[in-house]
């Protein structure tokens, strides 16, 4: 089943490729400024966070005293989390923004979650550039840690397009779902500690959070940025055993309803 | 390669009663199913030979495009099963997945990889295509800015750029201009010489026969009928013209006629049948044949003097052939109220092949703009088939007598001598 998948996806490797390409373009065509647009938006969010929070509210980092400890802590969650946001709501609408292909044209549907992650990976690529370079300057660059960066962004795309996948299908046959995670993403956001840190917290309340599988991702990105600490491999296991979860009844929900898929787009 | 085989194929959509029954159905394990399935095509068997090219007919909603969907692989059958050999080319959606703001060379390259193929074969055949589609500077310019006949022109010599084993065509040849059109087709005939499948779904009696070397006939989701294009063409057309007469019919009823019918009303048609020559009421006429058109009319009011015409036309309302009871003297005069009147015209039916249909009026004078009784379109709808005559083009047949004459050089040669 899997080596199928593969093979449809690597003779359709034209598509997946040359699609990701137009729609990068095709987001920045009549726009006089393309790709920076893809930095501003999570650049006015972190100005904005780490205005409000570190120098209005005076929050301060535990053990930590530069006001710019908080913008990486912060960038170190909401870059990251953008990524998982991306690639979620992308892939639930997936099927059906692409509702007039589907009905008219055969190609294999496995494409659509790959074109994807591609692009959200993409755009990720960009950001972290910029943030890696500015850590660079500021003299913050996290050493041999860094390494672990791709364990856990492998980690964190594996969950993200297991639920992604889940979700597309499902909307096709019920919109709410769509609707739905919209406003789960949003609680998600604040009941996961990224603009604040996890032990300002009252205890019991920090237990709750920790049930959170994103928690332990989360955090071990911040410790990654902020301390150049490896991160707790043992706490990342629910994540990954979610994360395995969601990809096999994604891709078993998907082969069994792709049929069914068009005749209800 | 190019073999098609289609067996048991069936299609259809569920149906649930309520937006809650699905999720019960998904979410409750063990229940009883809760939709209900509306078949749209049901026990679909052929099988086409490699080099065949068989035609698909049917009126609207008979299942033409869903069988054409499943063959392509966009809907998956319900049931049944579908074996293709070969590297299917489907004109179904000609320019699905243009991208407006691209350049025709941007979504030329799309396009070709939406039929799976790489970057580097599109470019080898980047010169083909921009030929073909003769749509010169544009080729560079946004897709935008093309007129739908060049986003056509350019789809179709996308979509064509490689021959194809199998060839599927939904009537994506009725757009463009005549010119494209032709050229189109020439390709398409090409194709067909070189070995390759076809598969059209056509209105077009002329693109069916000229092109295909069976007919498949559907009606309401089943094989109809499948045979020689001339033989399913003809019944298709008849169970049109059948439909046709019905459709006219009910209408008249629904509306109390009052939509197909204008006049005064002093005088009323009864009943109009087209005769065959054995007295039977047809729809049906076969070319040649003595056909008599009967009418009944009946007498309301008193009336000095009564007329009536009727008129054959077309499908496209263009008059045949028509004829008033004035200009042939055979005007009725002083008719009292409760009078029946029977009207008989005997003709050869020297029609050709099509649809046709008889308009009727009654009125006091030759035009019936003076006095009119009543006007009557669509009094009937009857068909032309020709199974008998020489297969004649055109709308009347003029029983040409051909003789032909062969002369020898030498008698030529002899002529010349003459002459000088």
């Amino acid at each position: 089943m899997l080596r199928n998948l593969y093979q449809s996806l690597w003779s359709y490797r034209g598509f997946i490729l040359g699609s990701v390409k137009r729609e990068f373009q095709a987001r920045y065509r009549n726009s006089l400024f393309g790709a920076l647009w893809t930095v501003l938006n999570p650049l006015s969010m972190i100005v904005v966070y780490t205005v409000i929070f570190s120098t209005i509210m005076r929050a301060r980092l535990p053990g930590v005293d530069d006001g710019l400890a908080y913008s990486v802590y912060l960038c170190a969650g909401l870059l990251t989390w953008g990524l998982f946001a991306e690639i979620t709501t992308r892939s639930q609408s997936m099927f059906l923004e692409n509702a007039n292909l589907l009905k008219k044209i055969s190609f294999p549907r496995i494409c659509l979650p790959v074109i994807v992650l591609m692009n959200a990976g993409i755009n990720f690529a960009i950001i972290l550039g910029l943030f890696l370079g500015f850590l660079l300057i500021s003299g913050r660059l996290p050493g041999m840690a860094l390494l672990a960066l791709v364990p856990l962004l492998i980690l964190q795309v594996m969950f993200a397009a297991g639920l992604g996948m889940i979700l597309g299908v499902l909307n096709v046959f019920f919109r709410d779902v769509g609707q739905f995670f919209g406003i789960c993403l949003q609680f998600w956001f604040w009941l996961t500690p990224i603009v604040y840190p996890l032990s300002i917290l009252p205890e019991g309340i920090q237990r709750l959070i920790g049930l959170n599988p994103m928690t332990a991702l989360m955090n071990s990105y911040q410790n990654l940025f902020l301390y150049n600490q490896w991160p707790n491999w043992n706490s990342l296991i629910p994540l990954l055993v979610i994360g395995l979860l969601f990809c096999v009844m994604g891709l078993r929900l998907f082969r069994q309803r792709v049929g069914e898929m068009v005749d209800e787009l | 390669m190019g073999h098609i085989r289609v067996s048991g194929l069936g299609k259809a959509y569920k149906q649930y009663p309520n937006r809650w029954s699905r999720l019960f159905e998904w979410m409750v394990p063990f229940s009883r199913t809760r939709h209900h399935l509306h078949w749209v095509l049901q026990g679909v068997d052929f099988e086409i030979q490699p080099g065949e090219a068989v035609g698909i007919v049917g009126v609207n909603g008979a299942g033409k495009s869903t069988l054409l969907k499943m063959i392509t692989g966009t809907t998956q059958p319900t049931c049944g099963e579908i074996q293709l050999k070969g590297r299917v080319a489907a004109l179904l959606e000609l320019g699905m997945g243009f991208h407006p703001d691209f350049t025709g060379r941007q979504n030329t390259f799309m396009a070709g990889q939406l039929l799976g193929m790489q970057v580097e074969e599109i470019e080898a055949l980047m010169p083909e295509i921009e030929s073909f589609a003769e749509i010169g500077e544009a080729m560079d310019h946004q897709v935008r800015t093309y007129s739908s006949g060049m986003q056509m022109r350019l789809a179709f010599s996308v979509a064509t750029a490689r021959r194809p084993d199998i060839l599927i065509v939904d009537e994506a040849l009725s757009v463009g201009d005549a010119y494209f059109q032709h050229k189109s087709f020439d390709r398409i005939r090409n194709f067909r010489k070189a070995g390759t499948t076809l598969l059209i779904v056509s209105h077009d009696r002329s693109a069916i026969q000229s092109i295909c070397d069976t007919a498949i006939l559907l009606e309401n989701g089943r094989m109809a009928m499948r045979g020689k294009p001339e033989e399913v063409m003809d019944y298709y057309n008849a169970m049109l013209a059948q439909r046709e007469g019905q459709t006219v019919r009910q209408e008249m009823l629904a509306n109390g006629q009052v939509q197909t019918i204008s006049g005064t009303g002093e005088a009323g048609i009864l009943s109009v049948r087209l005769l065959d020559p054995k007295g039977r009421s047809v729809e049906v006429a076969e070319v040649g044949h003595a056909m008599v058109l009967e009418v009944q009319v009946e007498v309301r009011q008193d009336i000095e003097r009564l007329i009536l015409g009727f008129m054959i036309k077309d499908r496209l309302g263009q008059p045949m052939y028509g004829i008033n009871t004035h200009r042939v003297d055979k005007a009725l005069t002083d008719l009292k109220a409760g009078e029946r009147v029977t009207y008989r015209f005997a003709f050869d039916m020297r029609l050709g092949k099509g649809n046709y249909s008889v308009a009727l009026s009654l009125s006091r004078l030759d035009s019936h703009l003076d006095r009119n009784f009543e006007w009557r379109d669509y009094g009937l709808v009857f068909h032309v088939i020709n199974n008998r005559q020489e297969d004649f083009v055109g709308c009347s047949w003029l029983e040409a007598q051909t003789s032909v004459t062969r002369s020898s050089d030498k008698v030529i040669e002899s002529d010349s001598e003459v002459l000088q």
